[in-house]
């Protein structure tokens, strides 16, 4: 069974139509990559899965239950997290705060209960905090629980926001270039972070223009070009498909 | 060791209430801290919407207005109990600020503060207008103090208690939503409503929650006005008196409860100091509030302790 399945999806703005006709699965517990040059469509393909656009057409089903259309809060609450090409932090708040805000689909307390500060209310708060802290010692941030997260670097802002997404305990992780503004050391760090996160049972697709850490990192890879899917298949099969290098490199070199 | 901290914090505050509530002489200064009490309960309420989920309201002098002319009507016409009339009025206040926030909330920024702008002014005329039940732009007297199982709060003495006990009550609450899962939630979404949103915050029904509240703050604190000033005149519910309201929440701190309090305080105190300069006082009033904007931006309360931080650190030469 698939875990996510995009079924002829598709969505036009205006006169351009910006993704047409894609179909692909995620498999559970798999690493999968979507690629494709600068406009092909891949951040408005994870709009489409998020909820943050629906789809003209087509299917997307998650855990066999269709969810196109569904508000971005009700897909986060089905297991889909994501994180942001450029980063959406809550900048005034802490670190800690940016996580902890992730466990709010795993909490419960309401107006009442939070106006009043009822004694479960403080437990609940009390296993927000630890379990937040623990993902923040996942990534490595710990140390900087207390500042404000928009004075991290923003390497340091990437780790945060994937943090925030693990706390939310999703069965499938979006990353939308991860490793954008990472320095070399960091793109290294981030491949190993990548499978300990599949370690942990959670789907991973990302998008990402570094080719190395794609390459990598990624059992399977999507191509997309111009909103229409190129190629899917292994990264050895992907850096030998004709229309892929052909759609990087231009036509001219196949001659 | 922070709740040992809330508790001397609730014993201060009651402390300070009593001893001014027993000593203070006359009933200008009693009527005065009464004023600012109510002031207060409306910019908490405020402050949650605008200082924490980032939502401008120009109209929350209506919700004021709802709750005033609700318990001043029901219980000097009608003959309602005190308690029934505010309970009431909470209802009809609720009520408006569904109907109004659901549609007013899917606006942003400007948009949103032009609806509820609007709101303000048609629930302004309103009042005005309705003389045979509100009595008109002439006001509306001789309403009742207000009683609780027979025990009237007839002196000023007792209005003071009784609205000081409910500011120190909204406190209480409005401290522990901040510092909650709501809280958070709210100040997300005041950062970023597409990560909010992302994270599996219901953004737009969390405005809404907020809304609400926040004109349940303001509706109670008309019901207190009604009660203890007994007479109500439109006036003071009107478009002016909104704008007065963000000014306290912006010069006493945005996303601050304690700033709510002290903003509340000073900006109700101000003009009353000012009256010796007669025709000038509103210059002044103006003066003193762009100079606390320029050199506080982060209202008095941040702007004060960041002040006070600068010194320390300077005296110990760093």
């Amino acid at each position: 069974m698939a875990l996510l399945s995009l079924q002829a999806v598709g969505i036009s703005f205006g006169g351009l139509q910006a993704v047409k006709q894609v179909s692909f699965q995620i498999q559970p517990n798999q690493i999968k990559a979507l690629i494709g040059p600068n406009g092909a469509g891949k951040t408005t393909l994870f709009n489409l899965i998020t909820g943050m656009l629906t789809p003209d057409h087509g299917v997307i089903t998650f855990l066999d239950q269709p969810i196109q259309g569904l508000q971005p809060f009700q897909i986060a609450a089905r297991g889909i997290s994501r994180t942001f090409q450029i980063v959406q932090l809550f900048g005034h708040m802490t670190v800690l705060e940016n996580v902890m805000v992730g466990r709010h689909l795993r909490s419960r307390a309401g107006l009442v209960a939070a106006a009043l500060r009822l004694p479960w209310t403080r437990r609940e708060e009390a296993d927000i905090r630890s379990r937040s802290l623990e993902w923040l010692q996942f990534v490595g941030l710990a140390d900087r629980a207390a500042e404000y997260a928009a004075n991290l670097p923003l390497g340091h802002q990437r780790l945060l926001e994937i943090a925030r997404a693990l706390a939310t305990e999703p069965k499938l992780l979006l990353l939308d270039e991860p490793a954008a503004g990472l320095d070399i050391a960091e793109t290294e760090g981030l491949k190993d972070f990548i499978f300990a996160i599949r370690e942990r049972g959670i789907t991973v697709l990302l998008v990402e223009h570094d080719m190395s850490l794609t390459m990598e990192v990624a059992e399977e890879i999507v191509v997309l070009d111009h909103g229409e899917l190129l190629a899917e298949g292994t990264p050895r099969d992907i850096q030998r498909h004709p229309d892929v290098i052909a759609a990087y490199l231009g036509r001219d070199w196949e001659k | 060791m922070k709740r040992a901290h809330r508790w001397l914090q609730a014993l201060l505050f009651s402390l300070l209430v009593v001893l001014a509530g027993s000593l203070l002489p006359g009933t200008y200064y009693v009527t005065l801290l009464n004023l600012i009490g109510i002031h207060i309960i409306i910019v908490l309420g405020l402050n949650l919407l605008m200082g924490y989920a980032g939502q401008i309201s120009l109209g929350h002098a209506a919700f004021f207005g709802l709750g005033a002319y609700a318990s001043g009507i029901l219980t000097a016409t009608y003959k309602v109990e005190p308690v029934l009339a505010l309970a009431a009025g909470l209802l009809l206040s609720a009520g408006v600020a569904i109907l109004v926030g659901i549609p007013a909330l899917k606006l942003k920024g400007y948009y949103l503060a032009m609806a509820t702008l609007g709101f303000g002014i048609i629930v302004a005329i309103a009042l005005q207008q309705l003389d045979w039940l509100t009595g008109g732009p002439s006001g509306f007297m001789g309403i009742p103090p207000f009683s609780l199982f027979g025990w009237q709060f007839q002196s000023p003495t007792a209005g003071f208690f009784l609205v000081w006990a409910m500011v120190g009550f909204l406190l209480f609450l409005s401290l522990n939503i901040v510092d909650s899962r709501l809280g958070r939630a709210l100040r997300a979404i005041h950062d970023s409503e597409t990560a909010a949103l992302a994270m599996g915050v219901d953004a737009q029904r969390l405005k809404l929650l907020i809304f609400v509240v926040s004109a349940l703050y303001a509706s109670l604190a008309g019901s207190l006005l009604a009660h203890t000033t007994n007479f109500i005149a439109p006036s003071s519910f009107g478009f002016m008196f909104s704008i007065k309201l963000v000014t306290m929440v912006v010069v006493g701190g945005m996303a601050s409860i304690w700033g709510s309090f002290l903003g509340a305080a000073v900006l109700t105190v101000l003009p009353e100091l000012l009256a010796v300069f007669h025709d000038l006082e509103v210059v002044i009033f103006g003066l003193i509030l762009m100079v606390v904007m320029i050199f506080l931006p982060r209202g008095l309360v941040r702007g004060l302790l960041d002040l006070w931080e600068y010194r320390q650190r300077k005296k110990q030469g760093r």
